[in-house]
């Protein structure tokens, strides 16, 4: 029996169900809508929309044993060379609701050599606990030792929600716990509720590019996973003197066996360069003509206190380097502000930037899609407005 | 050398419109492409390949149409392509399907590397690559920017990350995930376009990958997609027209009373 199906007595072939498929897999057919299996994924679209409640899904899902012995919100707490990174403040911001909706407590795990230091400003930003691994062989980020202890404290511990960063650290390490728990894990979320009714977790995300949300849930397996990008959730508020309770996990040297090792760190960015961090960003594409003319972006962005993007067409044409290619397959950005400098906003560069909080867009031409997407767009030569603007923002 | 590719054929998100009158996806006439990383991926391993010998093998998971992927990645110098398709495989998740995935290169045989594109962008999870190593037990490396060596004891390789780069040194076998900086794919040859034309594409289920029940398609995904809505359509922004000196000054009054830089 199939897990999805079309009640024929019921169907009246509106063809509804077929524009709400996100993948395609309805047709209709002497006026009924036959469900093509191999291209549906069960998201649930089409039995939302049906009007006349013709579509079913039934679903046989597996239970994880012991559910309900899962409990807390955990937050991992990334460091780079005993630095706690921007987006764990952000995570501990929204696991404090969560913690709170769900009447639970709020831990860290912190895990580095020489950082129990680092617990205070936890305590002070929210968490209750502190699970520390603290061993001089976890100086480097490690894939195996990270995950083997991360994965053996949610295993110890037991809880129902974990959250990590969406950063090239996180990304690698939290896929390997998740597999290793056999549980759920859900990529780059923009919104994270409890749902009130069942106390489950309730992940939004943006998909096929940003042009849908969809929210997923993990009801059945334990804990719940999702990691969140930075500049996507509001800060913890620091409480000064805040107090909590430090968990120490014994590293044993089979804890820290690992096939790869890194053997350099090279941090060769320049602040103008860091564009996933930064709250500004001046981003260039074809319309700057040469490599030379990035020196005007250059300009721009240091008098705005901003790192310089560019658009594919810019890398491609080898005029800048492709940590700054801002897109589909280059970085996602989510500054304050993002200013794009002739670029015309191909739908490849738009999914990597719409989501700014603010869009300034100069281009000559006014049909360019960029400004559809332009909370303020700035009509005319890119070569008179950039530097007008740099006049400007200097006197300031 | 040994090597799988895992490759995935995606909607075109550039053709991918929103209807503006009920705001839903527009997936009419929509292509299906070879993930744009799969495709740097592809071209990595055909490159060592041409070095060190071996063989390159794409796999792919996904509906009977999936095929055309397999033949492109034939065209651009893999030698063999299988498709893993199921209707048991429907509903998968990350997990469930890094799980099918591990179970496929288990059965290619010995395999010194996996490469796959950093992520795919209909799902942009990044999830199924670090995946796939947990399943088979093997390290990875994730966001390839460059292979400095590889050869059958070590793989020594840049990882992109948002400072910078590491440089992480591992044994084989391993997983490498790569991203757009680590290569220039070549074109299809003549010859190459010829063979995906005639080659047979072998089709792996469920039942020929032995594969857990449990673990594969919806029973074996611990996430679903509980609702999918459209997110509200932007409003139309303020368009400053006119002399440079008269649209800066407009903008700039703007930017002042919005405080957009302060």
């Amino acid at each position: 029996m199939s897990a999805i199906k079309v009640i024929n007595e019921t169907c009246t072939g509106c063809g509804l169900c077929q524009k709400v498929c996100p993948y395609d897999a309805i047709t209709l057919k002497d006026k009924l809508a036959v469900i093509d299996l191999h291209k549906c994924t069960l998201c649930g679209a089409c039995v939302e929309k049906c009007p006349v409640d013709a579509i079913e899904i039934t679903v046989q899902r597996r239970v994880q044993d012991g559910l309900e012995e899962y409990e807390g919100v955990w937050i991992f707490a990334e460091q780079r060379s005993g630095e706690i990174q921007p987006v764990v403040y952000e995570l501990l911001g929204a696991g404090q609701r969560l913690a709170k909706a769900r009447s639970t407590r709020l831990s860290a795990v912190l895990i580095g050599s020489g950082v129990e230091k680092l617990c205070d400003v936890l305590f002070q930003r929210g968490a209750d606990v502190v699970y520390l691994a603290d061993h001089s062989g976890l100086d480097n980020y490690h894939d195996e030792s990270y995950s083997r202890i991360l994965t053996r404290l949610v295993e110890q511990y037991k809880p129902e929600v974990v959250l990590c960063g969406a950063t090239s650290l996180g990304r690698s390490l939290i896929p390997r716990t998740a597999t290793e728990l056999k549980t759920g894990l859900t990529a780059d979320c923009t919104g994270l509720e409890i749902d009130p009714e069942s106390g489950h977790l309730l992940q939004t995300r943006p998909a096929f590019g940003g042009n849908i949300m969809a929210t997923i849930r993990c009801e059945n397996f334990r804990p719940q996973m999702a990691t969140v990008r930075h500049k996507v959730m509001v800060e913890a508020e620091p409480v000064p003197g805040r107090q909590g309770e430090i968990v120490r996990f014994e590293v044993k040297e089979e804890d820290l066996q690992t096939r790869a090792t890194v053997i350099e760190v090279v941090r060769a960015l320049e602040e103008t360069v860091n564009i996933t961090e930064a709250d500004v960003i001046v981003s260039g594409g074809r319309g700057l003509k040469t490599p030379e003319n990035f020196q005007l972006l250059v300009d721009l962005a240091k008098v705005l206190e901003g790192a310089v993007g560019a658009s594919r067409a810019a890398v491609d044409a080898g005029w800048i380097d492709y940590a700054h290619q801002v897109g589909q397959t280059g970085k996602t950005v989510k500054p304050k502000v993002y200013i794009a400098v002739g670029i015309s906003g191909a739908i490849q560069h738009l999914v990597g930037m719409s989501s700014s909080d603010t869009i300034i867009a100069i281009n000559r031409d006014p049909d360019a899609p960029i400004f559809k997407v332009a909370d303020y767009g700035l009509v005319g030569d890119l070569f008179e407005i950039v530097p007008l603007l740099i006049e400007k923002f200097k006197r300031k | 050398m040994n090597i799988v590719v895992c490759i995935k054929q995606v909607p075109d998100t550039t053709d991918v419109r929103i209807d503006p009158k009920t705001n839903t996806l527009i997936r009419e006439g929509v292509a299906s492409i070879l993930n744009p990383f799969d495709a740097y991926a592809l071209e990595e391993a055909v490159q060592i390949k041409e070095r060190l010998g071996g063989t390159v093998t794409a796999l792919s998971m996904g509906p009977p149409q999936a095929e055309a992927v397999l033949r492109e990645a034939i065209s651009l110098g893999a030698d063999q392509g299988i498709l893993i398709s199921d209707k048991e495989f429907a509903g998968a998740d990350t997990l469930a399907t890094s799980y099918t995935l591990s179970r496929a290169i288990a059965k290619v045989g010995e395999v010194d590397l996996i490469l796959t594109g950093k992520q795919a962008i209909d799902g942009d999870t990044a999830q199924v690559g670090p995946g796939i190593a947990v399943h088979l037990d093997l390290p990875q490396i994730i966001f390839v920017r460059k292979i400095r060596e590889i050869d059958a004891g070590k793989v020594v390789a840049e990882r992109m990350t948002e400072e910078g780069y590491e440089v992480v040194e591992s044994s084989l076998p391993l997983l490498l995930s790569v991203v757009k900086d680590i290569n220039v794919p070549r074109l299809p040859s003549l010859r190459g376009k010829m063979l995906a034309k005639k080659v047979e594409i072998p089709v792996w289920t469920a039942a020929d990958l032995e594969t857990d029940p449990d673990r594969i398609g919806l029973k074996g995904s611990p996430t679903w997609v509980d609702k999918i809505f459209t997110p509200p359509a932007k409003s139309g922004g303020d368009i400053f027209t006119g002399e440079p000196q008269e649209v800066v000054e407009a903008f700039y009054k703007k930017a002042e009373e919005n405080q957009l830089f302060s």
